[in-house]
């Protein structure tokens, strides 16, 4: 069976702090990492492989430094890493990434394909669903649990108050949450192969067959108008009472604002 | 494209069970506001199985227009059928904008939709503008972990599609006995190797309020210190007929479940009253509140950034304050309920 998981390089958001003066987003020194949901899809795909056999490939498109995370995943066990670079396709909004992605998917052989749900950086959820499209399979997303059986995958579907048990012929295409799996670790051994045996093949635009109206900042529908550091409310009122005064303190002020 | 081909404000309509999940009602409001902006009319997407009589309820939320599409290939909700539907309405439409739930349905059946017409798609909006000048949807929303927040349009493709996440925009008063305009659609459905099949339906079993319907929130964050304080929390928000929420860090620790959660991987809330204890106020987790009415702030680290957001900032130690604080109310319902 062969699994391509997609992955991305994102910054830690949890790690990122305002600068209190100016308000703009302080990004030195902020740690990069593979996206949580993208690297709970490759330990997903990592067990498929251990107890079926597998051969799993890694995809993520970015910039060339995006080669540390195809080598962590490598130095988990996937056994194939691409790395889809190019100023061409730079600058892209989800339609034009999922575009991009999908036009080397088809320079793969693949039976399952795993994203993770989201990115932390950008939240959308949306380029799993959209690279499925463009290939014409079906997508499975919010995936909790997932097996294979034959050609079926069988996935155990999230939704707000409940589970939907889906079956799904492959070849197809699962989003997977966080909550899939805890991913394993980097081995010793597995951090030298990553370095010293295995590869992080490069592709480019020539490498791959796409419509370059498509691809890119030109090929995004969405554009980006303005950004702005957001905007808290007005602070409040700070006291620091005893506790009892502060009960009193606060009892008044549900008082004033007719709450009780 | 001929941009001026495309009119009208869609809203797709998210039933389970047959029963219309909250954030469409709100949608239709939002959308009503942006038709108006635009000179033109609000209609409701109503996908499903026998939901026929659903549609008077979205007139009543301000729907000017049903579509109706009636097929048992749209129960339970898969993909591939309803996103075979929703991009039939767009080719036989062609609405300007197009606006979905952010809802674990909506995010997934949007962007399928969105590369099946090929037009942009902005994720979880927390507010939604007309350009006075092009009468273009100017799309806002948090990027980089709501960090910052980007101004996202889509001047070239039609229809500009957007998701919002439930609790952002408010519904409209219902006016009671509004009866729909409705249009029914027919859809053929044909199984392809994008249908799935779907084994069994696992509901959650939950008798607790979801807390985006709750009026009262208290809620819990790091500094509440262990699950069992969090009784501290239940007791207050008893009194004061509330429910129970809370930060990340307690669902990441385990001390209560994810669906209590506010914030931006939570549920976003806006209460009459937020009472956050023991909640640093992480960018996250203001994202998800900070349109509460009030908001009281109990802390004992005096610069705790969730001090910038409160109304009202008590620096103390919860664990003492809360249940002075829980007694005071109880003499004070009791009183009310006296007197």
């Amino acid at each position: 069976m062969n699994i391509v998981v997609c992955i991305k390089q994102v910054p830690n958001t949890n790690e990122v702090k305002l600068d209190p003066v100016t308000g703009t987003l302080i990004r030195d020194g902020v740690p990069s990492i593979i996206n949580p949901d993208d690297k709970a899809g490759l330990e997903a795909a990592l067990r498929l492989k251990d107890a079926n056999g597998a051969h799993v490939t890694v995809i993520s498109m970015g910039p060339p430094q995006a080669d540390a995370a195809l080598r962590e995943a490598l130095a988990m066990g996937a056994d194939e890493a691409i790395l889809l670079s190019g100023r061409e396709f730079g600058g892209a909004d989800t339609l034009a990434t999922s575009t991009t992605i999908a036009a080397a998917l088809k320079k793969l052989p693949y039976d399952l394909i795993i994203t993770g749900r989201q990115a932390i950086d950008g939240d959308t959820a949306q380029v799993g669903p959209q690279i499925a499209e463009h290939l014409g399979i079906p997508n499975v997303s919010y995936a909790e649990e997932l097996k294979v059986e034959g050609d079926t995958v069988t996935v155990k579907r999230q939704y707000e108050d409940r589970y939907h048990v889906v079956k799904v012929k492959m070849p197809c295409l699962i989003t997977a949450l966080s909550e899939l799996n805890p991913p394993r670790y980097m081995t010793p051994g597995g951090i030298f192969d990553a370095y010293r045996e295995k590869q992080v093949t490069v592709w480019g635009l020539n490498d791959i067959e796409v419509d370059l109206d498509k691809i890119g900042l030109k090929g995004s529908p969405t554009k980006v108008f303005k950004s702005f550091p957001k905007s808290l409310k007005a602070a409040g009122t700070v006291v620091q009472l005893d506790p009892e005064e502060s009960a009193d303190y606060m009892l008044e002020k549900l008082r004033e604002k007719f709450i009780i | 494209m001929n941009l001026q081909d495309y009119k009208g404000v869609y809203v797709f309509v998210q039933q389970v069970d047959n029963k219309i999940t909250g954030v469409s009602f709100e949608l239709i409001g939002k959308g009503k506001e942006l038709a108006d902006a635009m000179d033109t009319e609000v209609t409701a997407v109503l996908l499903g199985s026998k939901v026929e009589g659903l549609c008077d309820e979205l007139a009543e939320y301000g729907a000017d227009k049903v579509i109706l599409v009636d097929n048992e290939a749209l129960e339970p909700y898969r993909t591939e059928p309803y996103a075979h539907a929703m991009a039939t309405i767009i080719e036989k439409y062609k609405p300007a904008v197009v606006l979905y739930g952010a809802t674990a349905i909506g995010r997934d059946l949007a962007p399928r939709v969105s590369a099946r017409v090929r037009t942009g798609l902005t994720a979880d909006c927390t507010k939604l503008e007309v350009d006075p000048e092009t009468k273009g949807l100017q799309m806002t929303r948090p990027a980089f972990g709501g960090n910052i927040m980007a101004t996202i349009l889509c001047p070239d493709h039609r229809p500009q599609m957007a998701t919002v996440r439930p609790g952002v925009m408010q519904k409209r008063k219902p006016a009671k006995g509004a009866k729909a305009n409705v249009e029914k659609c027919d859809i053929t459905f044909t199984p392809n190797n994008k249908y799935v099949e779907v084994d069994e339906v696992i509901k959650k079993v939950s008798n607790k309020i979801d807390i985006q319907d709750a009026k009262i929130l208290v809620s819990g964050g790091r500094g509440v210190g262990s699950p069992e304080n969090f009784q501290l929390l239940r007791d207050l928000a008893d009194a004061l007929g509330g429910e129970v929420s809370s930060s990340r860090a307690c669902v990441d620790a385990g001390w209560v479940e994810k669906d209590i959660q506010v914030g931006q991987t939570g549920k976003t809330v806006r209460p009459n009253l937020y009472i956050a204890c023991g909640i640093s106020g992480a960018i996250q987790h203001l994202a998800g509140m900070e349109e509460s009415d009030v908001i009281i702030a109990i802390n004992k680290d005096e610069s705790a950034p969730i001090f910038e957001v409160a109304d009202y900032g008590i620096v103390g130690d919860l664990t003492k304050i809360l249940p002075l604080f829980t007694e005071k109310v109880k003499e004070a319902m009791a009183a009310r309920q006296n007197g």
